[in-house]
């Protein structure tokens, strides 16, 4: 048997949906539980006061990314049968930037405000709100933007393909920086912790 | 819960989507589907022959919002809501820094909020669907997008220090 399941036909279109609401409510559980509903906890990040958003995303990316690796080594997962977003060089980058700003004037993305807004909280629903409305300005707005949306494609490509290294490689090289990060990132919250005490 | 154990969960459910449906989870994706599906409500017309709705409509055989990501969403709200309510952290109140009104703090968010709205939708995908998804998969866009979110982050954290700190 090889994954992805349903791209081999094993699940049905209405199970997929049932899957989708629980491996939801799973993601949901621990962005909770590793305290991203809060606004206070996410925005801490940009003054290096509570790096937990690096510690969350980066163990959660390496934890994926690894298991892509050897499942696909170990001849279980057809790794072409996996979706890669095409990348756009100039919107990727931009839409960064353009979302940094964002996220560090509202303290929540949209995955955890959803979180934020189902545990009580008015500004995760605001947040949201406001979301909506970001995107659908967006939209009104596309016949401005569209050749600038559309630019500089590069067609569903991966960091191995434009530096020419291996898959093993790449992965080596993303765990041995995120092992430093979150070393420098036990520091600067010890660091913090000292000079408000 | 310690962040690297929540984020080896994370990242457990994410491999797990890789696995069953050969895609990730995303976020902004599910919001672009319902505000596609809300302005195809109001005018039809206008939502079918503009490109960023049509491709959130579907053919039109079953409704738009019976989408994969949109039912992932759900279970993210439900996540996070049974995860408070088992730990007695469900509170309705408002997260804002020490120094700040609930008035500034609710015009930051919606602010915040849009701006992000905008950021998803020229960088295909947020947090969830680009950071986690694409960066697990080595994707050039996906960490293009990483690092432009954290260096702008940073950059323009001084500019809302007072309302967080």
């Amino acid at each position: 048997m090889t994954a992805p399941l349903y791209e081999f036909g094993l699940i049905t279109e209405n199970a997929s949906l049932a899957i989708a609401i629980g491996l939801g409510i799973a993601f949901g559980f621990f962005l909770e539980r590793g305290g991203l509903g809060n606004a206070n906890k996410l925005a801490a990040q940009f003054y290096l006061t509570d790096l937990a958003v690096l510690k969350v995303m980066f163990s959660a990316i390496v934890t994926a990314m690894l298991g892509l690796f050897w499942f696909s080594k170990l001849g279980l997962l057809d790794l072409d049968r996996v979706y890669v977003l095409p990348t756009f060089f100039a919107p990727h980058l931009v839409g960064g930037l353009v979302f940094g700003v964002g996220f560090v004037m509202g303290g929540l993305c949209p995955g955890t405000s959803c979180v934020s807004a189902s545990t009580g909280r008015i500004d995760g629903l605001v947040l949201l709100a406001g979301m909506m409305f970001g995107i659908f300005v967006f939209n009104e707005a596309f016949p401005l933007v569209a050749s600038f949306y559309n630019s500089t494609p590069m067609g569903q490509v991966t960091i191995p393909e434009v530096l020419g290294l291996s898959h093993g490689g790449v992965v080596l090289l993303i765990v041995v920086g995120a092992i430093g990060s979150f070393l420098l990132a036990g520091r600067l919250e010890a660091r913090a912790k000292q000079g408000g005490a | 819960m310690n962040p690297y154990l929540s984020g080896v969960g994370i990242g457990v459910v994410l491999l797990l989507a890789f696995l069953i449906m050969g895609r990730g989870l995303g976020a902004s994706g599910a919001f672009s589907t319902i505000v596609a599906t809300g302005v195809s409500a109001v005018a039809p017309g206008h939502a079918s022959a503009n490109l960023p709705y049509a491709g959130y409509l579907g053919d039109g055989t079953t409704s738009p919002l019976k989408d994969w990501l949109v039912f992932e969403i759900i279970g993210v709200a439900l996540g996070g809501f049974l995860s408070a309510l088992l730990a007695g952290r469900f509170r309705t109140a408002i997260d804002r820094g020490p120094n700040t009104t609930d008035r500034a703090r609710m015009v930051y968010a919606f602010g915040g909020g849009a701006i992000m709205g905008i950021g998803a939708k020229l960088a295909r995908g947020c947090t969830s669907g680009q950071a986690l998804t694409g960066g697990a998969l080595l994707s050039v866009g996906s960490w293009l997008f990483i690092i432009g979110a954290f260096a702008a982050g940073y950059l323009a954290a001084p500019l809302f220090k007072r309302q967080w700190t």
